[in-house]
């Protein structure tokens, strides 16, 4: 468990000072995923840097379980960090050593003899795939495979926490995902608790149960992730939020009056979008069906966190005004939120 | 063969004991002030590293001290500093003469020129390694050690193998106030007696010193890039 109170700290450069995190109090529970956004600036890698004291906080105190990081002494603290990994955007492997060397960088003052350390570090290197790179330099990795040494470096002290500060900004979509999963599965494998700072919702989708939103050095919003997705309460989330979804677009269409917005009496534009979790179910056809409308999906994006689905659909929908207002009733009784954007009225 | 050096090298052949000794005496300036000029740049380049601002140890007022005083003595040329430091040089060597005698002056003309092309090379060392062996619990003598000294093999090497050069050319300056050596020799010689041809055998030794020294910091450095 990773606990703050009333954590600040500030930059002194020159004669003007930087708040970089203002009076933050979390609480971070044992073998979860964690995700941390914000805009460039916002105090996230100084938030998360004072997790393991890479960052002293100038007020308020550090919590790992029941140690209070901030009060312990230099030697403490660096046994405390052996137990806390961390892995950077841009790798940081030493480029003179090779990767099992890397890997058994941290293992150097562990105790463990020779045998052992070898032991542990192959299986290191099975667990995120690259057994047969050992003899390999970092320089003659692909930024995947170099994430994936980084990853088993932070993991040879067997930590119960993993720091990520922007882990996959420098990857590609694919790596991306291949790093994210990797990462899930350390997660249910060790009981590994992860924060992973991005700001790529789609990491926060992909992995993250609950997530922080950081603006100008505060926590302004926090909660499980399809909460914060499905209904955003500060302008930041919000715009996080429509970053990764396309269904705002609509309002654009309809300005620029493009054809396919163009509405024939009896017809109208509504968006539905999920607002709780709720299991996948028919409910396009089901209205359809049961309120005798036509169903025109215009465009959508409907994603799953965990196993519920999260987005929305924008859609024509056609037939007798009173179906369509019992169509929004049921629909808005099974959590879908539902808005009219516009309507072209009834049929003479 | 014999005959042939002869005739090309008249006036060495005649002084050829001289010579020799003449060529170890430059050997051993250059292995002592060299082995103590290593130790001390190191040191120095290795503690401005590391107090400077954002170091691992900042400390204004070490750093702003050795800022300062290397800077000084770099400024003095060499030929001033052999002046300027003989009683120092008899304090500690005894002497101001000879090899002896050349060995304090040489290591105050090295060890400031040494502790900059350390701090140049150490500067190389892409801060996030600093702070990944911070995370994973490294102390700072680990991180000076195993991070540091170790990353930055490539860029010492190379420090070094210049310093080392110009500490030769040094050791032929402190020749020509009477500390011996190939400096020495080529002056007493080929330039007071207008001998010319020892002159350019000093000069091809020095060429091949040089050589060997350049050689072999290429190769330490090729060593550690990867
Ligand atoms: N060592 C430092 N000295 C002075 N100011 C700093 C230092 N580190 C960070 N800051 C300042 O603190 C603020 C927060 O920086 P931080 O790096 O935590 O932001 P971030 O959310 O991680 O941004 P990004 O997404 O760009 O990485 C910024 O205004 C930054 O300029
Ligand atoms: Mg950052």
């Amino acid at each position: 468990m990773i606990r703050f109170e009333n954590v600040s700290k500030r930059f002194e450069a020159e004669g003007h000072a930087v708040e970089a995190v203002k009076n933050v109090n979390l609480e971070m529970e044992k073998g979860k995923i964690y995700g941390i956004i914000g805009f460039s600036g916002a105090g996230k890698s100084t938030l998360v840097r004072c997790i393991n004291l890479l960052e002293r906080p100038t007020n308020g105190k550090v919590f790992i379980d029941d140690t209070e990081l901030t009060g312990l002494s230099d030697k403490e603290l660096r046994e405390k960090r052996k137990k806390i990994g961390m892995i950077f955007q841009h790798f940081n492997l030493f480029s003179s050593r090779n990767v099992f060397q890397n890997v058994s960088y941290p293992l150097k003052h562990s105790g463990l003899k020779k045998e052992e350390i070898n032991k542990k570090v192959n299986s290191l290197l099975e667990l995120v795939g690259l057994s047969d790179k050992a003899k390999a330099y970092p320089s003659q990795l692909s930024g995947g495979q170099k994430q994936r040494v980084a990853i088993a470096r932070a993991l040879a002290n067997d930590p119960h926490i993993l720091l990520s500060d922007e882990a996959t900004s420098a990857l590609d979509p694919q790596t991306t995902k291949s790093i994210l999963n990797l990462l899930k599965e350390l997660n249910e494998r060790l009981q590994i608790t992860i924060v992973v700072i991005t700001h790529e919702m789609q990491v926060v989708k992909e992995i993250c149960v609950k997530v922080f939103v950081m603006e100008d050095g505060e926590v302004v919003e926090d909660g499980d992730v399809f909460q914060v997705f499905a209904n955003p309460k500060k302008k930041i989330t919000k715009d996080f939020v429509d970053s990764t979804s396309n269904l705002n677009k609509i309002h654009e269409l309809i300005e620029k009056k493009v054809s396919v917005t163009e509405l024939f009496p009896g017809e109208c534009i509504l968006k539905f979008k999920y607002l709780e979790r709720s299991v996948s179910e028919a409910l396009v056809s089901q209205i359809s069906r049961q309120f005798h409308l036509d169903i025109n999906i215009i465009f959508g994006n409907i994603e799953l966190i965990g196993e519920n689905p999260i987005g929305g659909l924008v859609s024509i929908v056609k037939g007798k005004r009173e179906d369509i207002e019992e169509a929004i009733y049921y629909l808005r009784q099974k959590n879908v939120g539902v808005e009219v954007i516009l309507d072209a009225g009834v049929i003479e | 063969m014999q005959e042939l050096l002869n005739d090309l090298l008249p006036n060495v052949m005649t002084k050829l004991p001289d010579f020799y000794k003449s060529v170890g005496e430059t050997l051993v300036m250059l292995l002592w002030s060299g082995s103590i000029s290593f130790v001390l740049g190191m040191i120095l380049g290795i503690t401005l590293t590391m107090t400077k601002k954002g170091g691992i140890l900042q400390n204004t007022v070490i750093f702003q001290i050795l800022d300062k005083g290397i800077n000084f003595f770099r400024s003095i040329p060499f030929i001033i500093l052999l002046a300027g430091l003989i009683p120092l040089t008899r304090l500690i060597a005894g002497t101001a003469i000879g090899v002896e005698g050349a060995i304090v002056p040489l290591v105050f003309g090295t060890v400031p020129f040494y502790s900059r092309q350390i701090e140049a090379a150490l500067a190389e060392l892409n801060p996030g390694l600093v702070e990944a062996a911070q995370s994973m619990g490294s102390g700072k003598l680990e991180i000076i050690f195993r991070v540091y000294l170790k990353e930055c093999i490539g860029g010492i090497a190379r420090g070094t193998t210049i310093t080392a050069i110009s500490l030769i050319g040094l050791t032929a300056m402190a020749g020509a106030v009477g500390a011996g050596g190939l400096g020495d020799f080529a002056i007493r010689f080929g330039y007071q007696r207008n001998q010319i041809d020892v002159t350019y055998v000093a000069v091809i030794v020095l060429v091949l010193l040089v050589s060997c020294i350049q050689l072999f910091g290429t190769y330490i450095e090729k060593k550690h890039t990867h």
